[in-house]
């Protein structure tokens, strides 16, 4: 089973059901796409996420699998949030993500579509300092309250500080 | 502009909504019935629990970010550790991952060995989940008959893998070791009579007035809230969601498999209790199927650059020799890419989320655990009812806080 390369070209990808609902919506909501490994990868702007992930929800991906964040520092936009959607109905999982810059990181929550993605959410700003605009309560999950600094972030040291 | 007020630590001691009323009830973190370290903060309303909110991370030990400084095959000691309760279930998550990641296919000796210690480790977790559970709610009995059956699969555990809880055993491109002589034959056995058990167990509980008057109504979750608050596993079976991984998206030779999804559709404990009995008939029913379908040849994949060579091999042959020193002292490059694999693990979908940058490290590693994601229906099962019920919600979901917390 060798690697297949990943297409990233919307034209190719445009029959699978969630390219095709995005593109339907507002021009904009769809970024860019990749197709690997099985995978697709939808890359929403920030501004629309909410929008994108609506339409989706609305497509048949009513499962919000996961939220998790990952660190590209030092380069900028720094950090992505990664969504992982599930549908029931198509027996499928994409993902979608958000690029978000390290000056100022926020996404909109999107604790009001799946009151489940809170904790997760909750974790995501704990582990990387990333807020979530419109979550009810935002606060660490895991650290204690008086923790410094976000552990997961690259500039953090394994370590920790000493 | 970005608020600084979410940065300000905010006390996690709460008070109550309506004065007087009403009291914050402190549960946990050291409490037998919450089945590890959960805190759980409860306002209740004389008998009433009017709201609950769980206090999570006393096991936190940032396994996410460890992972990090590992190569690609130490991080396998460290899924175990994750959901201590289904060892082999995080290997087998992790590995298979990573093998997506790697384009790496198993021979199917491998593949059967880890379907049917799979299995097995589904079994034991609901072992443990069937006795705690039942002995929070006042059946001490189950809870002796339950760990004698999982003694026994830990001496699976320990044939196979030299370890009894962390195990380890599964390996990128494989098994670590080859089933050891008799193995076979103990599992056999084990599956011959372990259907009656499963029977001693039930005519203990399923038509015992006191465990229906316990479980019956209780804790209710309907179908909707199991979507909206992202449950999955049996928690979600229990209340309708006819979904599971295995057969509906199977990965690691699943589909290979015959066997049914119990689903009950009233959202309560024993609607989950129904569904989780169900799969300990179906999981030893696979267990048997792999038996019966177990391969002789390789336990790894042919891929010398990744998976370390036999032992024999590497003590006579140079290249060996040279690959090994390779894989040990510098690990192996995986190409760039992400991959999330989803598994059913014995309480819901496990999921690992590896990103590679194409060095000897993972990038990125982060488990969707499905016990973290469960505690989100503690409030709809337990807010606006009896205080006494909470034990037998908490038990009802099956949460690990080591899964919890990772």
């Amino acid at each position: 089973m060798a690697l297949q390369p990943a297409v990233t070209d919307v034209e190719l990808l445009k029959d699978r059901t969630a390219v095709a609902c995005l593109r339907a919506g507002r021009p904009g909501v769809l970024e860019a796409v990749k197709f690997d490994r099985d995978e697709l990868t939808l890359w929403v702007p920030q501004i629309h996420l909410l929008e994108a992930l609506n339409l989706l929800r609305s497509s048949g991906y009513s499962v919000l699998a996961d939220v998790t964040a990952v660190d590209w520092f030092p380069s900028e936009p720094r950090f992505e949030v990664v969504y992982s959607l599930l549908s029931y109905k198509l027996r499928e999982r994409i993902r979608i993500k958000v690029k978000v810059s390290g000056a100022d990181p926020y996404v909109e929550s999107v604790s009001a579509i799946w009151p489940g993605a809170s904790p997760f959410e909750r974790e995501v700003f704990d582990l990387f300092g990333i807020r979530f605009q419109g979550h009810p309560d935002l606060r660490r999950i895991l650290l204690p309250d008086d923790w410094e600094g976000h552990p997961l972030r690259k500039d953090y040291p394994v370590e920790g500080y000493r | 502009m970005a608020s600084i007020d979410h940065f300000r630590a905010v006390p996690v001691v709460e008070t109550t909504t309506s004065g007087d009323r009403t009291m914050v009830l402190n549960m946990g973190p050291q409490h037998p019935s919450t089945h590890g370290v959960l805190r759980l903060l409860l306002e209740i309303d004389g008998e009433t629990v009017v709201r609950i909110r769980p206090d999570i991370g006393f096991l936190h030990t940032g396994i996410e970010k460890t992972c990090e400084a590992k190569f690609y095959q130490q991080v396998i000691p460290m899924t175990d550790r994750i959901d201590y309760l289904c060892p082999m279930t995080n290997n087998f998550t992790y590995v298979l991952a990573v093998e997506k990641l790697l384009g790496l296919e198993v021979p199917p000796r491998a593949m059967w060995i880890r379907l049917m210690l799979n299995e097995l480790t589904r079994i034991n977790s609901h072992l443990v989940w069937l006795g705690t559970h039942a002995m929070d709610i006042g059946a001490m009995t189950v809870f002796l008959y339950c760990f004698r059956e999982r003694e026994e699969i830990l001496k699976m555990f320990e044939m196979v893998a030299g370890q009894r809880m962390m195990t380890s055993y599964f390996r990128i491109g494989g098994v670590s070791m080859d089933l050891p002589l008799g193995f076979l034959d103990y599992i056999k056995n084990f599956a011959a009579y372990f259907p009656d058990r499963i029977d001693q167990y039930s005519d203990l509980l399923t038509n015992n007035p006191i465990w229906i008057g316990r479980t019956k109504g209780v804790a209710k979750i309907s179908q909707q809230d199991a979507v909206d608050l992202m449950l999955s596993g049996p928690t979600a079976r229990g209340s309708g969601i006819d979904w599971d991984l295995r057969r509906d998206m199977p990965y690691g030779g699943y589909d290979k498999l015959e066997f049914k999804v119990p689903v009950a559709t009233e959202g309560d404990v024993y609607a989950r209790y129904q569904v989780r009995m169900g799969e300990l008939r179906e999981s030893i029913s696979m267990v048997k199927q792999a038996i019966a379908k177990l391969p002789d040849g390789p336990i790894k994949a042919e891929a010398p650059k990744i998976v370390l060579p036999d032992r024999e091999k590497m003590k006579t042959q140079m290249e060996s020799l040279i690959h090994h020193f390779k894989i040990v002292t510098e690990g192996f490059t995986v190409p760039e890419g992400e991959v999330y694999q989803g598994v059913e693990s014995p309480r819901g979908e496990m999921g690992y989320y590896v990103v590679s940058d194409g060095t000897a490290k993972p990038y990125r590693v982060h488990m969707r655990s499905p016990s973290f994601a469960n505690l989100n229906a503690i409030g709809v099962m337990c807010e606006h009812n009896l205080l006494a019920d909470v034990v037998a919600a908490i038990g009802s979901i099956d949460i690990v806080l080591g899964d919890v917390d990772r």
